[in-house]
């Protein structure tokens, strides 16, 4: 089967419903209901069902980070716990491929069940979900001890990822003497600590404070990078989910109205919910240079042949820049000096490009491939910032 | 006829009945009765002997020691010698061995039914609706009541006096690791599912741990409990510190039973300070 070597994790069709009624035919009864249309709320009344994930198709693909997102009550915590079976579908697949071949984790036995969540699927959770009573290295060593593995062996594996998170200092302290952030670092280790590929992740930056939380983000995709894990990972912050994500999911009401790459999510909503997602997102670390920018190609040319940029006027080779006829010395982002206009690369944000612009008091301009290509002035930052430039971004 | 009066003439036999039960376990079970008298009675007793052989002082330095080793704390390991201390002083010692091996007896079996079956509960709702009638009644049935078959089936002395206790004590360590289990916060058990432990690696890593506080408590309340039953447990022939207070009830003897009740509370406060769960202590 080749179709294993794509995707680590697939969901076909999967139905999760909880019954509140425990009565007798409740969930069958309600199966009928949804394959007939009712909505969740209808079948909720009549059965006492609640239709936590109806329909779902996803699948995630080898090294990629998947974000699911939607309001509260959307299924996203279902959808994701039914990855590990904390969760098991009424109806439908969930299946983990190994590169040749596909598992159903919602119909395997237990014991496969177990040996997958030892080995190949680990999980972070929102509140952490650490033991209290142990230590930092007890929490990290947590899934190996359950795998029987011996002490000794277990401590240079958990020195390991506590090297990787940054907490090798704190191997013997007690989790409640760590920060939020850090104690997040912990349940990070964890799972990393048992070398699954896929890594189920329910809101775990939430708790955490926004700057602390945009640390770990960056962390996040910092081991990412070296790492390559399969990551599904829940939010409920539209910026997290287009930081992050290298696919986003949007649900609501238990189905999936939406999947695609951020800028799908960000240029082509499929519907009013998901714009609505878009359009309370902050522009500032999302939205980059390239969509930002006037390009040269675009602007007007001044009678002396130089292109027209407003205050500044450019010769069309870019070669030079001239301020009321001041020659200004063009330098790059790393190199800039005050006085010097700078360049910076096509994927920086705008809240750099806005950071620098305020520093040099100039335009700033943008590069792509070592060609300069356009820049971007103060007209250009407000365009970008009042939404027009939304739609041209990516 | 008055109405009430019939409903007095058709007396329903539960008096009667229960003396039938009785007197078919004590015809049909006599020897089983017997070899737990006398095996129970044998080690309670073996260990009163065994502590009354002992120097006295090597058991206070003992006693200090082990308090330190338990809880870190100087003043509690002072306050356990002082105690002992006065406890000879006050001529005591004979009757609190005899009160401590029997506690340590009844505790233990507490103990060793309690917790499992507490765990049993937390994971069986249905198991625990069905036993809470029971251990309702085992805390509120007077424990004269039962001591009247408990004498028949096991005679006077050691045995009647340590089952009266155990019926009284064992409700509290179940009811106390029941709902220590049930406390246990459902992400920690799903963060124990999610890394794949089986039921049994749930049970020890994650639950056990967690209630562990609760579970103390159990063994303190369990400890007291049983410390409380001491003057009945005399009445049926226990021995211990029950004796004395018996005894001064008998003679009106005020100081006598004064010195009596002292030493029982203040046995009570050293246990209490021992063994009850960190958290809480200070
Ligand atoms: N174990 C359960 N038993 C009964 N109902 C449940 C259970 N778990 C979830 N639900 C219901 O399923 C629906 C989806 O819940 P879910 O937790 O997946 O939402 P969510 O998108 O994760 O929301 P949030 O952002 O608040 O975490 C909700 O209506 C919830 O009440
Ligand atoms: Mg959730």
């Amino acid at each position: 089967m080749s179709e294993g070597i794509n995707a680590a994790l697939e969901f076909r069709n999967v139905d999760i419903l909880f019954d509140r009624g425990n009565r007798r035919g409740a969930i069958e009864a309600a199966l009928a209901r949804l394959d007939a249309g009712e909505t969740r709320e209808e079948i909720g009344r009549a059965l006492k069902v609640t239709v936590g994930v109806a329909g779902a198709n996803l699948a995630v693909a080898r090294g990629e980070i998947s974000v699911l997102m939607g309001l509260s009550g959307s299924g996203k915590s279902t959808l994701l716990r039914a990855a590990n079976r904390l969760n098991r579908p009424i109806r439908g697949e969930v299946r983990i491929g190994n590169g040749l071949a596909w598992l159903d984790i919602a119909r395997c036995d237990d014991d496969t069940l177990r040996t997958l969540r030892k080995t190949r699927i680990a999980m972070v959770f929102q509140q952490f979900g650490l033991l209290p009573w142990r230590t930092v290295r007890d929490n990290v060593g947590f899934g190996l001890e359950l795998r029987g593995m011996a002490p000794s062996i277990r401590r240079d594996i958990v020195a390991e990822k506590l090297e990787l998170v940054g907490l090798a200092n704190w191997a013997d302290a007690h989790v409640h003497e760590l920060s939020g952030g850090m104690q997040q670092r912990v349940g990070l280790a964890r799972a990393f600590a048992t070398d699954a590929d896929i890594l189920l992740m329910d809101e775990p930056f939430s708790a955490l404070d926004p700057l602390i939380r945009r640390k770990l983000q960056d962390e996040l995709l910092d081991l990412q990078k070296r790492l390559k894990k399969t990551i599904l990972f829940v939010s409920h912050d539209i910026d997290e989910a287009l930081k992050i994500g290298s696919r986003i999911t949007i649900m609501r009401e238990g189905r999936i109205v939406q999947t695609g790459t951020p800028d799908d999510i960000a240029l082509r909503p499929v519907d009013d919910y998901v714009a609505e997602f878009i359009r309370h997102m902050n522009p500032l670390p999302t939205i980059v240079a390239a969509a930002v920018m006037r390009r040269f190609q675009d602007l007007p040319r001044r009678p002396d042949g130089m292109l027209d940029g407003g205050r500044i006027a450019i010769a069309p080779d870019a070669a030079t820049a001239t301020i009321a006829d001041r020659a200004l010395a063009i330098r790059p982002h790393g190199a800039w000096t005050q006085g010097a206009l700078c360049v910076v690369p096509a994927q920086l944000s705008l809240g750099e490009i806005i950071a620098l612009r305020q520093r040099s008091g100039l335009p700033v301009l943008v590069e792509v491939e070592g060609r300069l290509v356009g820049l971007c002035d103060d007209a250009d930052i407000l365009q970008a910032l009042c939404g027009e430039a939304r739609f041209r971004a990516g | 006829m008055a109405p009430e009066q019939w409903i007095a003439e058709h007396k329903i036999p539960v008096g009667a009945v229960m003396a039938a039960v009785v007197d078919v376990v004590r015809k049909h079970g006599l020897g089983v009765f017997d070899v737990i008298t006398d095996s129970v009675g044998f080690c309670a007793d073996g260990l009163t002997t065994l502590l009354l052989d002992l120097p006295p002082l090597l058991l206070v330095v003992a006693a200090m020691a082990g308090a330190w080793f338990l809880r870190r704390s100087v003043g509690l390991a002072a306050l356990v010698a002082l105690g002992l201390l006065f406890i000879i002083n006050q001529g005591y010692w004979n009757e609190t061995m005899a009160t401590l091996s029997l506690i340590l007896f009844s505790t233990v079996f507490c103990m060793a039914v309690g917790v499992p079956l507490g765990i049993a509960c937390a994971h069986r709702p249905r198991l625990a609706q069905a036993l809470q009638p029971l251990l309702d009644l085992m805390q509120t049935l007077p424990t004269f009541v039962y001591l009247i078959p408990t004498l028949i089936l096991f005679g006077l002395g050691t045995v009647p006096g340590m089952i009266s206790t155990i019926i009284f004590a064992v409700p509290a360590p179940i009811r106390m690791t029941q709902m220590g289990i049930a406390r246990v916060p459902r992400s920690l058990i799903e963060a124990g599912e999610a890394f794949g432990a089986t039921g049994r690696q749930i049970l020890w890593k994650i639950e056990l741990p967690a209630a562990l506080p609760m579970i103390q408590a159990g063994l303190t309340q369990c400890i007291m409990l049983s410390l409380s039953m001491v003057v009945i447990a005399a009445l049926v022939g226990a021995g211990g510190l029950g004796v004395p207070v018996v005894r001064a009830l008998n003679t009106v003897q005020v100081d006598a039973g004064f010195e009596s009740g002292f030493v029982i509370v203040l046995l009570a406060i050293m246990l209490d300070r021992v063994c009850r769960p960190k958290d809480s202590a200070s």
